[in-house]
């Protein structure tokens, strides 16, 4: 099947694209029809045997999803008191968490949309996956400023409606605006992606052999039927909604920016934070796509679709963002000593050699260090490297969250007021929770939907000919 | 209206998407206008091919995104100016440029909402009953197969001219849809 590689090359002749040689593999392995791609996608949904590792994976996020209830449950029962937080650190594992798992939903709503903006067809075969991605990492990001809030079953109080109270919520304050963009968020990604799959979902109603699968996606689908005057209206729909996912994907990570730079603390206060978030924000994204789509690839056997050249474009993609998040970081260090504030040195000292000396330290290894592998060919080539350059990043990603919110809070203006922060059980327990939620849905996403866009790949098969 | 037509139309099969645009752009030269063509991806000018000018959707969203801006900001406005005013360190009550994030988000909001449910109004779903479905063939549209439906209440639609004329432009198999 493949060995015919200068078939790619002479169809990007022929479509007017320049030739150019993208470190050799296509996009799409050769030799796949429209047919064959809807078969190969559809199958594991519908008729492939669900692999014993789903059973195992899902039994075990499912165990760290009830592990995350029973913390919940005990949290609003007892009350705030269990996690770590204290004066002068307010802020926390909830903080830091929230902002790890708002960065990674980032890279999904980038490949959805900004990459569909620039014509990027590689995007394809990821998209779908990565948007689900988003959806799942912004659910569990909610979840800590709802508990975060100290009375969750109050949350509702963050929203404006008219009430008997007679009061409004505070609009100059970035923590209501992150409320606006983190909810706006939220919605955009779900219709993004559901608009994605009424397609996707009308084939597998039509796939189905069971009355109830049939009866599920049909309904889902929406009496989709592929009609030309749709698809006219669904292509228009589905570009302008990417045209208003690009802004506002950068807009979220500047409001949770803002969060930290609209205070006066030393170490927040800085006009080069909303850049540098959203461009950590994508960073993050990026490890987290690749270290979930390398075993996926691998378990499932999507290398003809999720291939080589997706995994280099990722990495060339993360090494761009890791060099300006580390701009981030040397201008931090910069400003510091350029701007003259004794408190704004005091900080970047503390955080070099202080008590969380180590933990910035290893910040620099994973964000900056590790991610310097992937100037190298070699690098970009090899599966288990990129893995491991991924897990550095998305832990390097957290470290820096977690410098951002201690280092910064527990030595402010005042030597008085010093203090030290350390999560408790709780703090990890919930943070733990999180993640096999996070896991829980994509276990249950990849089980029952199609994890690639079908239409788009026979789309992609069309282009190829 | 007479009697109601029994058939909803003739479908044709087509295995190539470009066969259904030329099949379809020779079905709108013949004089045929009430037709609609079904494919399993979006196929390059076969919307124009049927006769299709332009979407209204753009215009949709845009309002929606106006709302959206003039709402998110008079919102904030009347919290802030007029049912709730608060003195904060003495700044305006009408502090615009803190309204910014919210009305932005908004603008987004309320556009993105309009894509997406004038997208589905103007397709006219969810439908959970069409005609077309009858055809048992038809299951292949959503995975390689691509059809050119002339419906029957097309004035010039005509049970043999018309399965003739598809048969002429190429068609792998012409059938009768049903109500």
């Amino acid at each position: 099947m493949s060995e015919h590689p200068q078939d790619t090359v002479s169809v990007q002749q022929r479509s007017g694209h320049p030739p150019v040689r993208h470190e050799g593999t296509p996009v799409l392995a050769p030799g796949h029809t429209f047919g064959s791609v809807t078969d190969h996608i559809s199958a594991i949904v519908l008729t492939r045997q669900t692999p014993r590792g789903w059973y195992l994976g899902f039994a075990l996020a499912f165990i760290l999803v009830m592990l995350l209830f029973y913390t919940i449950g005990i949290l609003v029962w007892k009350g705030l008191g269990l996690w770590g937080i204290n004066q002068p650190v307010g802020w926390g594992f909830a903080i830091i968490n929230f902002v790890w798992w708002i960065g990674i939903g980032h890279a999904g709503t980038l490949i959805s949309a900004i990459l569909l903006l620039l014509r990027q067809e590689w995007r394809t075969s990821i998209n779908r996956f990565a948007e689900a991605m988003t959806l799942f990492a912004v659910s569990c990001a909610g979840i800590f400023p709802l508990l975060h809030v100290g009375r969750p079953w109050l949350a509702y109080w963050l929203l404006p409606y008219p009430n008997t109270m007679g009061l409004w919520p505070q609009f100059r304050s970035p923590l209501l605006w992150d409320v606006f963009a983190v909810s706006t968020y939220a919605t955009v990604s779900l219709l993004f992606w559901y608009v994605g799959l009424i397609p996707d979902l009308a084939t597998l109603r039509d796939r189905a052999q069971g009355r109830g699968a049939r009866v599920i996606y049909g309904m889902l689908a929406m009496g989709w039927r592929g009609s030309a005057l749709h698809w006219h209206r669904y292509q228009t729909a589905y570009l302008l909604l990417a045209g208003l996912a690009t802004p506002l994907v950068i807009s979220v990570h500047t409001v949770v920016s803002f969060d930290f730079a609209i205070a006066l603390i030393p170490g927040w206060h800085a006009t080069v934070f909303p850049p540098y978030f959203v461009a950590g924000a994508i960073y993050a994204g990026f490890a987290m796509v690749m270290t979930l789509a390398i075993p996926i690839r691998a378990i499932y056997k999507l290398e003809d679709f999720i291939t080589m050249r997706h995994l280099r474009n990722m990495a060339m993609v993360m090494l761009a963002t890791g060099l300006i998040v580390t701009y981030g970081y040397l201008m931090e260090i910069f400003m510091a000593w350029y701007g003259g504030n004794t408190a704004e040195m005091y900080m970047i000292t503390n955080r070099m050699v202080g008590p969380y000396a180590p933990m910035y330290w290893a910040l620099i290894f994973c964000n900056v260090l590790v991610p310097q592998a992937l100037w190298f060919r070699r690098v970009r080539g090899n599966v288990k490297g990129l893995f491991v350059v991924a897990m550095a990043v998305n832990i390097g990603m957290w470290l820096e969250r977690f410098i951002i919110v201690i280092t910064s809070l527990h030595r402010d203006y005042l030597p008085s007021s010093w203090g030290m922060y350390s999560p408790t059980i709780w703090d990890w327990s919930l943070y733990v929770g999180t993640i096999g939620l996070f896991f829980a849905l994509l276990f249950l996403f990849i089980r029952f939907l199609p994890m690639i866009s079908i239409f788009e790949m026979r789309e992609l098969v069309e282009e190829h000919r | 209206m007479p009697e109601q037509p029994p058939l909803y139309g003739l479908m044709a099969e087509f295995l190539q998407p470009h066969e259904v645009v030329v099949a379809a752009q020779r079905a709108y030269a013949e004089g045929y206008r009430r037709m609609d063509a079904y494919s399993p991806f979006p196929v390059e000018g076969l919307a124009e091919a049927i006769g299709f000018q332009k979407t209204r959707l753009p215009l949709v969203v845009l309002i929606g995104g106006i709302i959206g801006c003039l709402g998110g900001f008079y919102m904030q406005y009347y919290a802030s100016v007029i049912d709730y005013p608060l003195n904060i360190g003495g700044r305006p009550l009408n502090s615009w440029p803190s309204f910014v994030p919210v009305t932005f988000e908004m603008t987004i909001l309320l556009a993105a909402l309009s894509a997406v449910f004038g997208m589905l109004a103007l397709n006219g779903l969810p439908m959970p009953y069409h005609p077309v479905f009858n055809v048992q063939r038809f299951e292949q549209a959503t995975r390689d197969r691509f059809f050119l439906c002339i419906e029957a209440i097309d004035p010039r639609f005509d049970r043999e001219a018309t399965r003739r004329f598809l048969e002429s432009v190429g068609a792998q198999e012409v059938t009768e849809v049903e109500r």
